[in-house]
């Protein structure tokens, strides 16, 4: 069979189900797997295909914290509107793990579809449910492919069945297919082979009962000219263009893809015509170690970061107070998972916030970007190194398991037209001139002072770094005004971070009664959750995403302008409410309420409806 | 004859080779003790600096926490200090000298940040082989929270208050010969000569050079029954070998036995001259050196000298094949790819 073939394939017009009705381009697709078993290549192939029609997607891979051998699910979203939140029900099961497939068929809601093993017998288990029996095995088999390389080719069936039952487009599939393995034509080949067999026994042996549709897209949902990218991947990618030149790190779920992702890039496009790196990259002993190079790269001088989730961050306390209070840039990427401790190291959060606010003991104020789209992990990766070198200070990214490891679409992202600013740093010159300069010294009353870096050849030059007490010449002190002085200009230099930091983005008419406020990926829900309130209680809400810590006056003319707000985010405690109970105004605080998710996986639009709608009295 | 007393024009301040006076390399006042080890340590440093030639600004000098790591205030001003956290000074030290490669590291640290608090960190800057000195001022306790044992006190000796340490001793050296260092010494705050030579090779070394200073602590440590007192050293001390340095820019040719003394060349064209007194000493033999190393210690004493030298090694920054320049300062060109990279990025995320 040659690929040319799957083209000319002409795909039936999808059976209409009992009811008739046809559901077109918005369901969800689970795929339940074994961890290990080499899914993700169909799921991606899969998701990319859809896609490639312009239908927006989403796909999360919900996965365990082991190497094989346990269940994982990777959900594809498609949705029309472009709601790429999570969303609870699922409407087509690909049921390819034994262990789990009972309990799976049984979570559906009733009129679902599902696409399992024959020898599983789901069909059994319920009688409102469709259900397509395939003979994996025996299809397999048949694709002629090693019997080696039958447990991963057997993934690539079940994205011809599906392919078949949905419609999906087999010139997207082979398209997908081809690019996804553009440097192995043999391996496209044969998986192509597979996809092939499974859409070819679906047409011939399924009859379609379910309403599922995909079909192609054009206009303003649709996704041409669009990217699909992880959060990981588009971080490292801003790091790279914001020149970053040292990078310490520890390997620790979800955060490794980041630097992962870095060594590649830098490897294809940092290294130079004589084969000499413009970087370095030091896989450390630990997260203490990582963060300690950073900021020791950072003092002399270089773009200096590490990736980190949960316990590396409670290991980097100590150091992220030093790099305050001794003003040395560095940026920390926190790919957030649940915890506390070890926590679910798989899952997602946002619970890392009031943590990271203040990392470190004694009063210590630390600025925080929060990305909430794969764009913004781009644009803040960059970002933060800007901030980081203005400041001289640790600037840290709050991405999260959601956002930094699923699929996300994108607009494409955008070359830097800003050109690089290191900061206040003196060169040999302009000591001369100056004559000298006092390390701690607020000369812009900004609180921001200026620096000079290791080898600067001037006798005047050097200066005493240190995190006990010091004096604006960097001599220690223990002075108590000396001290307080001090203090005082962080402080000052903290406020000046509100200048510098992305600012909030405002959606909606901004003289509704009802706010809601979100940060990172719970975005996606409260864009839905919006439009739900809207269509079904007819409750309007204005909605502020905020970007970073310090908050900007935006936020408090938000809270101000609002009877009451909602602030959606997931992790227990309201950790975003407690930081800006401690900035607003006393009188606004009483506005405040709380929409929490917090189970460990990505907040869907559904949750944060129900809450704000009871809240507000809708009718059920 | 007359009788008005001349005059005496100024005398001329002696110069280096690079035209600079010791006092250019001169620090803060200490606020150590009076007759602490730490504080003879930093005069030889000062000295081995001014003597080689070295410029202050070249140097970046590190420390962790205790009473060694504040040492550094209190030598050459001119050169980049930085004093971070306790323990942590390695990972600190290794992330400056990747901004910076063309820099000169010198770290001073005790045995409790190093041996304690600090192993970690410690032994993975000894196996990277980082291009820097790491001196251990060692004096067995923790002097600014006033005087508990630290991990290098022997076993059996004895705090002032009576306490006696029932837990052996960690062989920095033998470990850090053990962990990969390329150059590795002991000497003594009061052996000025040993140490200023070992000093000045140190300088003349690209890889990490790890000197374990004994340097007894005059307030907690120096009573009877201390193992890291001045007596216990001057009774105790046992050199491997006489330590002797000549320095790449005096070419001195002069005749030694072969028998008797091992000779280096170091990585500036220095030489380390080493001459035997222990019958097996071999500074290139790593297996020898920390036999020797546990034997002696058994026997009580306090080896001195350069145990361990090897030239071969690559230090981490020529493993990381980093360009020549230091990547902090990198023009924008450099560092941040042309718009046709993100594109083709792009184009294969479509």
């Amino acid at each position: 069979m040659t690929p040319t073939q799957l083209e000319a394939e002409s795909q039936p017009a999808a059976v209409t189900a009992g009811s008739g009705k046809r559901v077109v381009n918005d369901f969800s697709i689970q795929v339940a797997t074994v961890n290990g078993s080499g899914s993700q290549s169909a799921n991606s192939v899969l998701l990319r295909s859809i896609f490639r029609m312009g239908v927006p997607v989403s796909g999360k891979n919900l996965f365990p914290s082991n190497i094989a051998g346990l269940p994982t699910w990777y959900t594809i979203r498609v949705n029309k509107d472009g709601w790429v939140a999570r969303k609870t029900e699922i409407d087509l099961l690909i049921a390819m793990n034994p262990e789990t497939a009972r309990e799976d068929v049984l979570s559906m809601k009733a009129g679902g579809a599902v696409i399992y093993d024959e020898g599983l017998k789901l069909n059994e288990l319920r009688s409102d449910l469709v259900f397509y029996s395939v003979p994996f095995d025996q299809l397999t088999v048949a694709t002629g492919a090693e019997a080696k390389l039958r447990k991963l080719i057997k993934n690539m069936v079940y994205v011809g069945i599906a392919a078949q039952l949905l419609s999906i487009d087999m010139q997207s599939v082979e398209a997908t297919v081809r690019k996804q393995f553009a440097k192995k034509a043999k391996a496209a080949e044969l998986n192509l082979n597979a996809v092939r067999v499974g859409f070819d026994y679906a047409k011939s042996t399924l009859a379609k009962q379910d309403p599922l549709v995909v079909e192609p897209m054009t206009g303003a949902n649709a996704t041409e000219g669009k990217i699909i990218i992880d959060g990981n991947a588009a971080a490292a990618m801003g790091a790279m263009f914001a020149g970053v030149t040292v990078v310490g790190w520890y390997p620790i779920t979800p955060s490794s893809s980041v630097v992962e992702n870095l060594i590649d890039l830098m490897k294809k496009y940092r290294v130079e015509k004589d084969g000499k790196s413009t970087f370095a990259i030091v896989q450390a002993e630990d997260e203490l170690a990582a963060i300690g190079m950073v900021l020791g790269a950072g003092w002399a001088g270089a773009r200096a970061m590490t990736a980190s989730s949960g316990p590396g961050l409670s290991l980097m306390a100590e150091f992220a107070g030093l790099g305050y209070y001794a003003e040395l840039p560095g940026v920390i990427f926190d790919i957030q998972r649940t915890g506390p401790s070890t926590g679910l190291p798989t899952r997602t959060s946002q619970a890392d916030l009031t943590f990271i606010a203040g990392l470190s003991h004694g009063d210590t104020k630390h600025v925080i970007l929060l990305p909430g789209s794969v764009k913004e992990c781009f644009d803040f990766g960059m970002e933060c190194f800007e901030i980081a070198e203005r400041m001289q200070t640790p600037v840290f990214m709050l991405s999260d398991l959601d956002l930094g490891m699923n699929n996300w679409m994108s607009e494409p992202f955008e070359y830097p037209e800003k050109p690089i600013a290191r900061g206040k740093v003196l060169s040999a010159e302009e000591l001369e001139k100056a004559g000298g300069f006092a390390r701690y010294k607020d000369v812009d009353g900004d609180g921001i002072p200026y620096r000079t870096l290791p080898g600067t050849d001037h006798p005047l030059a050097a200066y005493f770094t240190r995190g006990s007490g010091h004096n604006e010449k960097a001599l220690y002190s223990e002075r108590p005004e000396d001290y307080e002085k001090n203090m005082l200009r962080l402080a000052r230099k903290f406020e000046t971070a509100k200048t510098l930091v992305p600012k909030p983005i405002l959606e909606g008419t901004g003289t509704e009664k009802i706010g809601i406020l979100a940060y990172g990926t719970s975005h996606w829900a409260v864009i839905e959750s919006r439009d739900q309130l809207t269509r079904e209680s007819k409750i309007e809400t204005d909605y502020l995403r905020v970007r970073a810590y310090p908050f900007t006056q935006e936020v408090h003319d938000f809270v101000a302008k609002h009877d009451r707000v909602y602030i959606v985010e997931q992790n227990r405690d309201a950790q975003m409410q407690a930081l800006l109970k401690v900035d607003l105004d006393p009188a606004q605080v009483t506005k405040l309420r709380s929409v929490l998710h917090f189970n460990g996986l990505p907040i869907d639009a559904r949750s944060v409806t129900t809450i704000i709608a009871e809240a507000e009295g809708a009718a059920k | 004859m007359s009788t008005t007393p001349v005059t005496p024009a100024p005398k001329a301040p002696k110069l280096n080779r690079i035209g600079l006076q010791i006092l250019d390399y001169r620090g803060g006042k200490t606020t150590l003790c009076a007759g602490c080890g730490h504080n003879a340590i930093s005069e030889r440093i000062t000295e081995a600096f001014y003597e080689m030639g070295i410029k202050p600004e070249r140097v970046m000098k590190m420390s962790g926490i205790g009473c060694s790591s504040k040492s550094p205030a209190y030598f050459m001003s001119r050169s980049f200090s930085f004093n971070s956290v306790h323990g942590r000074m390695p990972s600190v030290a290794t992330g400056a000298l990747l901004a910076n490669k063309t820099m000169r590291s010198l770290a001073v640290s005790g045995d409790g940040d190093t041996a304690s608090i600090g192993m970690g960190q410690f032994v993975h800057l000894m196996r990277r082989n980082v291009p820097m000195i790491y001196i251990i001022e060692d004096n067995g306790v923790y002097g600014l929270t006033k005087g508990q044992f630290s991990a290098t006190a022997d076993i059996g000796s004895k705090l002032k208050t009576g306490v006696v340490n029932d837990l052996p001793a960690i062989d920095i050296c033998a470990l850090a010969i053990q962990m990969g260092a390329t150059f590795v010494g002991r000497s003594f705050s009061g052996d000025k000569k040993q140490l200023s030579a070992m000093l000045k090779a140190a300088l003349s070394h690209q890889g990490t050079v790890l000197l374990d200073v004994i340097s007894p602590c005059v307030t907690f440590n120096d009573h009877e029954g201390s193992t890291k007192s001045y007596k216990y050293m001057q009774e105790h001390e046992e050199e491997v070998g006489e330590v002797g340095f000549v320095p790449y820019f005096e070419d001195i040719a002069v005749e030694y036995d072969h028998d008797t003394t091992v000779e280096v060349k170091l990585h500036d064209g220095s030489h380390l001259r080493l001459r035997k007194i222990h019958e097996e000493y071999d500074p290139t033999d790593k297996v020898l050196a920390v036999k020797m190393l546990g034997e002696s210690h058994d026997k009580g004493e306090v080896l001195t000298g350069v145990f361990y030298v090897n030239t071969q090694k690559p230090d981490f920054s020529t493993l990381l094949n980093m360009v020549d320049e230091p990547l902090a300062t990198l023009p924008e060109e450099r560092t941040r790819p042309g718009r046709e990279v993100l594109d083709q990025l792009m184009e294969m995320h479509l």
